[in-house]
Order: structure tokens, then C-alpha cells, then sequence
């Protein structure tokens, strides 16, 4: 029982690493970036569209708007194309179909992102410049890029979710003379909320954070966009960009945006694990 | 008007196979495409030489030992402590105050971009820990990012596995220790190797975090505290600077079949060993 005791401990510390090392990046990156927030102050760091470094001026407004508009686009692509094959995959499609294209839909979540921006240069871009107008380096080419990108991740998890579900559900409704859609979307889909919205919150993740793909669609611009086919700079954007050159101030800025991105993300997070834990607890344990 | 549940069921039905072949036929035209440019221009040359005129010409051997080295660095540190972690949430502990905070946290990295991750590992790893730009400061900042992937997937597995068989080890004289890691564990190895791979993927693939953390040197990495430019982000480079397109799809197309390449061999892995443990 001692060895045991022993044992549990030397896990448990273990186990530590992951709050561990989130309580470190938040203070290595908040020690950076706040100071120079407050010195530059709230209101002429997140709300003004000026971003002149040279100047002194951190506004970073725009990049805010970019952000948020480009992975809401994402996230409706992800989430109607990603949830559709999910429910396909495992209530609609034959199983053998099903297990030979849900392994080859998560071996393209490892396909590099750059991958994917480039093709949405070469392929993507000049199709909207071509037909909407525009730079065609937009927030429009940005927001689908990403949506095709977070596909796997929502599809992969979604399945897992969906397939969680004990088949005895599926009879049970299914014997109460439920079509297969009807039980699909009243009994499955409820029954797996909570794997449903882990699906969401992973690939928004992924959405949001996503740089490399976002720099080369989406134009870059500094200006605050007027429509989806403008060209706009995200949060991560304007880090990767800058960071290369970027020196004392102007780095402190780039750690300060890195902030805002942080918080944004915790907020979202929290959003979504309080969601998925309230909606876990309504739909009874069978 | 109001669609019987049987016609309402064959729309959406053909809805969502539309959506999925769309969604399949999408996936499969980036790779194919980017392996139709690419695979011509990949010669036994190109994966040998070292790059020359920043890329433009040569090859891409100090890229590919580049990657590998940094992937091996993370996948190496992330793996067991992920696995541990998963151990100890689903199986030496009560679901309390602590694991909900562990969860948290695995939770929370999860969500964090990779951008703030590079800039983490840029200020924690190279200049706090003065690692300076290196493969060691890289593959330690992809290790704790890719490390919910392994707990959560681990996790997952880990929780799949029959309580009986648990029972049947315990009764039969195990200890907890050796239950876990004779039986528990083998039953969730399939489970735990997918997050495995999912993070080798993930980390072949990085570029934003690995660009501020590793850097981009083009010469031989010599040892783990030299930078190095991994495949993704000399692909990123010959590609953004429009430096050469043809060894920028040569690179793309080297990286996915790698990556196709590690998946199968890791589903035949598991395969075997579902065969062996049965």
C-alpha cells in the first residue's frame, strides 16, 4: 500500500505539468505585454485603429475585428460541413465506408497549415479576385481557408462523440417508430453535446490561433475592414509578422497583442467548458 | 406545407452526404494537387543536398533533420507525461477539485495558439533559459503543445477500457500499479498511440511556433542547441519570398507524404497489436 502511495504522488506531480505550464505562459507573456498596455493606455490600445510602432502608436483595434470575423466565418463552414460528415460517418454510412474515410479525414488534420494557406493563394485567391472582386486577399479567402482547415479536427471528434453514443439509444428510439434523422437529431446529437461542443471549441481553437494560413490569404492590411472581400490583419498575424524585426516597444506591442489573444482565448474556453458542463449534466446518464 | 418524416429524412439525409463528399472531395484535391506539382520535382538530389542560393536551388537534407529531430525532442517529452497524466486522472484519483483543475489546464493549452506558444518558447525557452534560437527550445515548446492532445486522447482510451477487466486484475491479486500497466494500458494502447500521432503530425506540421523557437538557420543542425529551419517553415519561406515554387511544392509534397506516412504505419502498428493482444 506504501509503494502505492508512493506511486500516486509521483503521478500526481506529473500530472501537474499541463496547469503548470499554462500558469508559466501566461506569466512569461503577460510580464512582456502588460506593461506596455497600461503605459500606452486601455482605450488607445484596444479600441484605436492606429498601429504605428515607429510612432509609438499600438492601436489594435482592426486586428481585433479581423480576428473575431474571420474565425466566426470559419467556424460556419467547420461546423456545417464538419458535424454533416460526422453524422454521415456514423449514422448514415455504411461501416465499412466509415472506417476507411475517418482515418484519411484525420491524416489531413496533419497536413501543415501552410500547405493550406498556399493553396489558398494559388487556388483560392484568384477565384475571389476574380469573380467577387477585391484584392482577393480577404477576410472572405481567410475565413474559408480556415473553415476547410478546421474540418478534420471538427469531423474527427465529432464521430468519436457521436459514436460514444451507447446503440441502445438509437433502438430505443428507433423501436418507438423514430425515422433514423429523427433519431439522429433528437436523441444522438443531444446525447453527445457535450463531445459535440469539445469538437467546437477545439476547432475554434484551432481557428483563431491559426497564423501561418491566415498571413498569406488574408492580405495583411492595417486597416479596419468595411466587407469580407477586404484584406484584414488578425491578432496572430500581426505577431508573426512583427515579431522577426520588431525591437524593445515595438516587441512589448507584439506581446501585448499576444495578451489580447490570450485573453480572448480563456474567455472563449471558458464559455465553451461551462456550456459543455452544464448541458453533460441535463441529458441523464443511462 | 409539411414534409412527412420520411421525405424529410431522404432531404436531409442526401443534404449531409452532399455536405460529406464535398467536404472529402476538397481534402483529397489539396493533397493530390500539391503531390501532382510536387513529386516531379523530388529527386534523390533534392532529399540529399544541402539547399544553395537560400533554396532556390539544391536540396533540403538539413530541413528533413531538422524536423525530425525536433518532433522526436517533443513527441519524446510529451508522450509520457501526458500518458502519466491520463493515468492518474482516470485511475489514482477521485474526480475532485484537483482533477477538474488539471483538466483545466490541459483544457486551456489546448485552446492556446501556437503564435503565443512560439512567443512563450521565444522568451521562456531561448532567452530566459538562454537556449538561444535551437531545436531544444523548439521541440520543448511543441512538447507542451502538443501535450492535451496526448492527455486527452490518452484519457479518452484510458476510460474506454471495461471496468471488469480492472475487477478481474484487482481480484485476481494485482496491485493498482500493475493493473494499470498490464492491463489497463494494453487494452488503451490503440486509443493512446491515435493521440500520438495526431501530435507527430502536429508537430511536422508547425510553423508559427517553431519560426520564433527553432528559427530558420539553413545549414546542418550539429547539435540540439542549433537553430534549425524545419520542413514546414523552409516551405513557408521558399514560398512567401516566392524564392522557387517548384522546390517549395517539391517540400509541400515531401511533408504530406510523410505525414501520410506516419499515419499508416501507426494504424498498422495498432492493427498488430489489436491481432496480438486478441
Amino acid at each position: 500500500m506504501r509503494q502505492d502511495k508512493i506511486i500516486q504522488w509521483i503521478l500526481m506531480g506529473v500530472a501537474l505539468t499541463a496547469i503548470g505550464a499554462l500558469a508559466l505562459i501566461a506569466i512569461f507573456i503577460f510580464k512582456e505585454g502588460l506593461p506596455l498596455i497600461f503605459r500606452v493606455g486601455f482605450s488607445d490600445f484596444f479600441l484605436s485603429s492606429q498601429w504605428r510602432p515607429g510612432q509609438g502608436q499600438f492601436g489594435i483595434f482592426p486586428m481585433i475585428v479581423g480576428s473575431l470575423v474571420v474565425t466566426a466565418g470559419a467556424m460556419v463552414i467547420g461546423l456545417v460541413f464538419g458535424l454533416g460528415c460526422a453524422i454521415v460517418l456514423t449514422e448514415f454510412a455504411p461501416r465499412r465506408l466509415a472506417t476507411f474515410v475517418k482515418p484519411a479525414i484525420e491524416l489531413l488534420a496533419g497536413i501543415p497549415s501552410v500547405v493550406y494557406g498556399f493553396m489558398g493563394v494559388v487556388i483560392l485567391v484568384p477565384i475571389i479576385r476574380q469573380y467577387l472582386g477585391g484584392p482577393g486577399l480577404s477576410m472572405l479567402a481567410a475565413s474559408i481557408i480556415l473553415g476547410i482547415m478546421v474540418l478534420p479536427t471538427v469531423t474527427s471528434i465529432s464521430v468519436d462523440a457521436l459514436r460514444a453514443v451507447p446503440r441502445s439509444y438509437r433502438e430505443g428510439a428507433i423501436a418507438l417508430g423514430a425515422t433514423r434523422w429523427q433519431t439522429t437529431r433528437m436523441v444522438v446529437l443531444k446525447a453527445a453535446r457535450s463531445g459535440l461542443v469539445t469538437a467546437f471549441i477545439l476547432g475554434m481553437g484551432r481557428a483563431v490561433g491559426e497564423t501561418m494560413a491566415v498571413i498569406m490569404v488574408a492580405g495583411n492590411s492595417l486597416a479596419l475592414p468595411r466587407s469580407i472581400l477586404d484584406s484584414v490583419r488578425t491578432l496572430t498575424s500581426n505577431i508573426a509578422l512583427e515579431m522577426g524585426y520588431a525591437t524593445g516597444e515595438h516587441r512589448q506591442a507584439l506581446f501585448a497583442t499576444g495578451v489580447t489573444l490570450f485573453i480572448i482565448i480563456m474567455i472563449l474556453n471558458s464559455i465553451a467548458l461551462t456550456v459543455s458542463r452544464q448541458r453533460a449534466q441535463k441529458v441523464p446518464k443511462v | 406545407m409539411r414534409l412527412s418524416p420520411a421525405l424529410r429524412q431522404k432531404a436531409v439525409v442526401t443534404g449531409l452526404w452532399t455536405l460529406a463528399a464535398l467536404t472529402v472531395a476538397v481534402l483529397l484535391f489539396i493533397v493530390v494537387y500539391v503531390l501532382a506539382k510536387g513529386l516531379p520535382h523530388v529527386t534523390w538530389n533534392f532529399l540529399t543536398d544541402r539547399p544553395r542560393e537560400m533554396g532556390k536551388a539544391g536540396g533540403i537534407l538539413p530541413m528533413i533533420v531538422g524536423t525530425l529531430a525536433v518532433t522526436a525532442l517533443a513527441v519524446l517529452i510529451a508522450a509520457p507525461v501526458g500518458v502519466v497524466t491520463a493515468i492518474f486522472l482516470t485511475e489514482y484519483t477521485r474526480e475532485g477539485k484537483l482533477t477538474a483543475v488539471i483538466r483545466f489546464g490541459a483544457d486551456c493549452l489546448a485552446g492556446i495558439p501556437s503564435i503565443i506558444f512560439g512567443l512563450f518558447g521565444f522568451v521562456f525557452f531561448a532567452i530566459t533559459l538562454k537556449m538561444g534560437l535551437s531545436i531544444l527550445a523548439g521541440g520543448l515548446t511543441l512538447a507542451i503543445m502538443v501535450l492535451p492532445t496526448i492527455i486527452r486522447t490518452s484519457e479518452e482510451a484510458i476510460r474506454a477500457v471495461p471496468a471488469a477487466y480492472r475487477e478481474v486484475s484487482l481480484g485476481l491479486g494485482a496491485t493498482r500499479w500493475q493493473t494499470v500497466t498490464n492491463v489497463v494500458l494494453r487494452s488503451a494502447l490503440p486509443g493512446i498511440s491515435t493521440g500520438i500521432v495526431l501530435s507527430i503530425g502536429r508537430s511536422v506540421s508547425e510553423t508559427a511556433a517553431l519560426i520564433l523557437t527553432a528559427g530558420s538557420a539553413l545549414r546542418m543542425p550539429q547539435s540540439l542547441m542549433e537553430s534549425s529551419r524545419t520542413l514546414s517553415v523552409h516551405f513557408y519561406i521558399l514560398s512567401r519570398e516566392g524564392i522557387s515554387m517548384d522546390n517549395a511544392y517539391a517540400t509541400a509534397a515531401i511533408l504530406i507524404v510523410a505525414i501520410l506516412l506516419i499515419n499508416i504505419a501507426a494504424y498498422w502498428l495498432m492493427s498488430r497489436f489489436i491481432a496480438k493482444a486478441s
